[in-house]
């Protein structure tokens, strides 16, 4: 596993909601990552986020990491979720509650 | 880069040739765009999957050449349901 990859394992697998994105929670840099945190913040979870704009390895990385295209991608508990449209028709349909909720 | 709806359309449907595909230009400037794909090749796998398959279809473009594309997928409803 090279390096990039193993840090974003560890990300993954350290955080139980945890949210790559461009920006921070309080200054999204992306509409897309902006709607993907007004999602979470509307569930009111704790969640930990990872700004690729900061860090240009994990930017490259998490996109071979989960075979996924773009950013943001919501993780939770280990498993790649799917990025904000996923979200937000898992959201619509109670699913992300469901699933981030059972455990919080 | 700015690419045409109907490029976008074209390359879904190469690779799903039985995708039903709507496209709509959100901002009218070639290159934020919103997709819904309708396909009964989709049955059975999960969104992630979905999607993955149209932005194999799209050839890497995605996050690349054509920057945001919001995408919808789903498999075709019996014109009966909801």
């Amino acid at each position: 596993m090279s390096d990039s990859k193993s840090r974003i394992d560890e990300i993954v697998k350290s955080n139980d909601v945890v949210l790559f994105m461009k920006g921070t929670a309080l200054f999204p840099q992306c509409g897309f990552s902006s709607r993907a945190i007004a999602i979470l913040d509307h569930l009111g979870v704790s969640y930990e986020t990872v700004d690729v704009l900061q860090d240009p390895e994990v930017r490259a990385g998490i996109k071979e990491y989960s075979d996924w295209p773009t950013i943001p991608q919501l993780y939770v508990k280990g498993e790649f979720v799917g990025g904000s449209d996923i979200m937000m028709e898992m959201f619509e349909s109670g699913e992300l509650k469901q699933l981030i909720g059972a455990e919080a | 880069m700015p690419m045409a709806a109907s490029e976008i359309e074209r390359l879904i449907k190469a690779s799903i040739p039985d995708a039903e595909v709507t496209i709509r230009d959100l901002a009218g400037d070639g290159d934020h765009y919103a997709a819904r794909v309708v396909s009964a090749s989709f049955n059975g796998m999960t969104r992630i999957k979905q999607h993955q398959t149209v932005y194999a279809a799209l050839g890497g473009r995605v996050g690349g050449e054509l920057h945001a594309l919001q995408l919808e997928t789903a498999v075709p409803q019996p014109e009966n349901s909801q």
